[in-house]
């Protein structure tokens, strides 16, 4: 009998598969039976099993730090009240449960993300409406360069104008 | 029938040209990680909350239907198993996605240069993909939907850590950037390891797309960054490209060192046999094929093989996928049909492609 995939080499290989009363039976070569499930093999991505490597740092974490027992006990009971995540489903899942979790949590999250990304303040992106404060932070560093490089270019009515317009945004956030 | 038009059918829209840096660089994406504030995140969420996400992004696409024309949400329970199975194999959405198809859905534009997935590790993954080494444009196009969707959703977002996203390993810019490479020649000379083990050191991840770790079957593998907090996204996307571009750099000086001395026979030897098999054979097993496209893309990489381009070459790629073969047949398939039908459609493309 030729194996049933390639075609090529003799089927030395026979599985029987009994799925809800249907009978399948494959005839493979070795090498067939040995690559078997390999057709999605590409769909296949680790994710680095990075939530089991940051329950494992988190774990470490926790216990470098010397923590009497019952305190401990208290903080895994911590309870985020929004989502209902606790700290002893965080520290298995190494996942947050909503965006309230992240200060709820922030004492033991800091290290951890230090570890992971080597920092704990983001300084990327902000949403234009929902960015509050920073966004308006952000806008006034944008003016003070711009701000610089008109008095290089001595280009004092433009510098005037943004002068203004970065006084009117510090107001904004006091 | 018209193979040829069903084939750029069942093609994802994205691959396309131009493709700067093609003879080594695959496809260039970015993934944004979004939350909405006031819901639980897709794990930690019930049906209720879920539907919500969904219907949330579905009211700011009909809102903005003009800055956002030809965006359509599809759900994922609305779709059979083998049009799931589309999705992933030409990268719209993944595999996470499709295990779980209840309350998920996946918004798409015409191109399929942009793919919004709800409800997979977070309530919503921006991806934006090109062609090539084209990160850049990824990330312009990406932020761009990023903002439109911002202007109408509120964000969980938090002044000291950025963008809140389920896992903490995506807080902060939640940007995912990544690169698909081809290194035959670096494989060839053995070096493939030594260079991909660099990256590591300076805060990139890199995987083999078939096989595990950094084996590949095909030489593709895909590098991306590791950090998401502390950097900018600017930051993020120029080191990626500045490395990738250093990657490029090594494989096109072993392609050099290779076609300078005697193993350049060697080498249009393998090329056209693996050439000569794809044309003619009858039979093809997908492992099969994956090693024979990536001695035809080298020759292609390599102008050796008249006629054939780079882009017929990735497109073979995308043509080996069961559902993506699946597709373009119009009909589902044992692995046996599979095989036959997959060795009919390539030696079409690539006869045609010819002509
Ligand atoms: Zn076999
Ligand atoms: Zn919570």
């Amino acid at each position: 009998m030729w194996c049933e995939r390639c075609k090529q080499r003799q089927a030395t290989v026979h599985v029987t598969k009994v799925i809800n009363n249907h009978k399948t039976e494959s005839h493979l070569c070795e090498v067939c039976a040995g690559k078997s499930g390999k057709d999605l093999g590409f769909l296949f991505e680790p994710n680095f099993s990075f939530h089991h490597l940051l329950a494992g740092l988190l774990e470490s974490e926790f216990g470098v730090k010397s923590e009497s027992f019952s305190q401990q006990k208290e903080e895994s009971h911590k309870k985020c009240p929004t989502c209902g995540l606790t700290f002893t489903d965080f520290r298995n899942m190494g996942l947050m449960g909503c965006a309230n979790c992240y200060d709820l949590f922030k004492d033991h999250l800091d290290p951890l993300l230090r570890r992971v990304h080597g920092s704990i303040a983001h300084t990327g992106k902000v949403p234009k409406r929902t960015g509050g404060r920073v966004r308006v932070r952000k806008e006034i560093e944008e003016l003070r360069s711009k701000l610089q490089e008109a008095i290089k270019r001595e280009a004092y009515e433009e510098a005037a104008k943004l002068r203004d317009e970065i006084k009117e945004k510090e107001e904004k956030l006091n | 029938m018209n193979l040829q038009g069903k084939i750029k059918d069942a093609l994802p829209g994205w691959l396309n040209e131009p493709t700067p840096d093609g003879d080594v660089v695959l496809s260039s994406r970015i993934r944004l990680a979004r939350n909405l504030r006031q819901l639980s995140f897709p794990h930690y969420a019930g049906e209720k909350q879920l539907e919500e996400v969904i219907s949330q992004v579905n009211s700011v696409l009909k809102s903005s239907a003009r800055l956002l024309p030809d965006y359509v949400l599809k759900r994922m329970d609305g779709l059979g198993q083998l049009d799931r199975v589309l999705l992933v194999e030409q990268y719209l959405v993944s595999l996470d996605l499709i295990n779980n198809p209840a309350h998920r859905g996946v918004v798409l534009n015409k191109e399929q240069t942009v793919s919004i997935m709800l409800n997979e590790e977070d309530h919503l993954r921006i991806q934006s993909i090109f062609s090539g080494l084209q990160l850049k444009k990824a990330w312009e196009l990406g932020t761009q939907i990023d903002d439109q969707l911002e202007s109408q959703l509120d964000y969980a977002f938090n002044e000291e850590k950025g963008y809140l996203t389920t896992c903490p390993t995506n807080v902060g810019t939640g940007l995912r950037a990544s690169v698909m490479i081809h290194l035959p020649a670096l494989d060839i000379v053995d070096q493939v390891k030594r260079v991909l083990s660099v990256l590591p050191h300076v805060g990139l991840n890199v995987r083999g797309i078939y096989g595990e770790g950094t084996d590949s079957s095909g030489n593709l593998y895909q590098i991306s960054n590791q950090v998401t907090l502390g950097l900018s996204e600017e930051e993020i996307i120029s080191k990626l490209v500045s490395v990738t571009k250093q990657v490029i750099d090594q494989e096109r000086s072993a392609r050099e060192a290779l076609l300078a001395n005697e193993s350049r026979l060697q080498l249009e030897n393998r090329v056209n046999r693996a050439f000569g098999i794809l044309t003619h054979a009858r039979l093809l097993s997908s492992e099969e094929t994956i090693n024979l496209i990536n001695d035809v893309l080298m020759g292609a990489e390599l102008n050796m093989i008249p006629g054939i381009k780079v882009q017929t070459v990735k497109e073979l790629l995308f043509l080996n996928r069961p559902a993506i073969l699946q597709n373009l047949v119009g009909q589902e398939l044992t692995p046996g049909e599979r095989d036959y039908y997959r060795a009919a459609v390539i030696r079409e493309h690539l006869t045609s492609a010819k002509e």
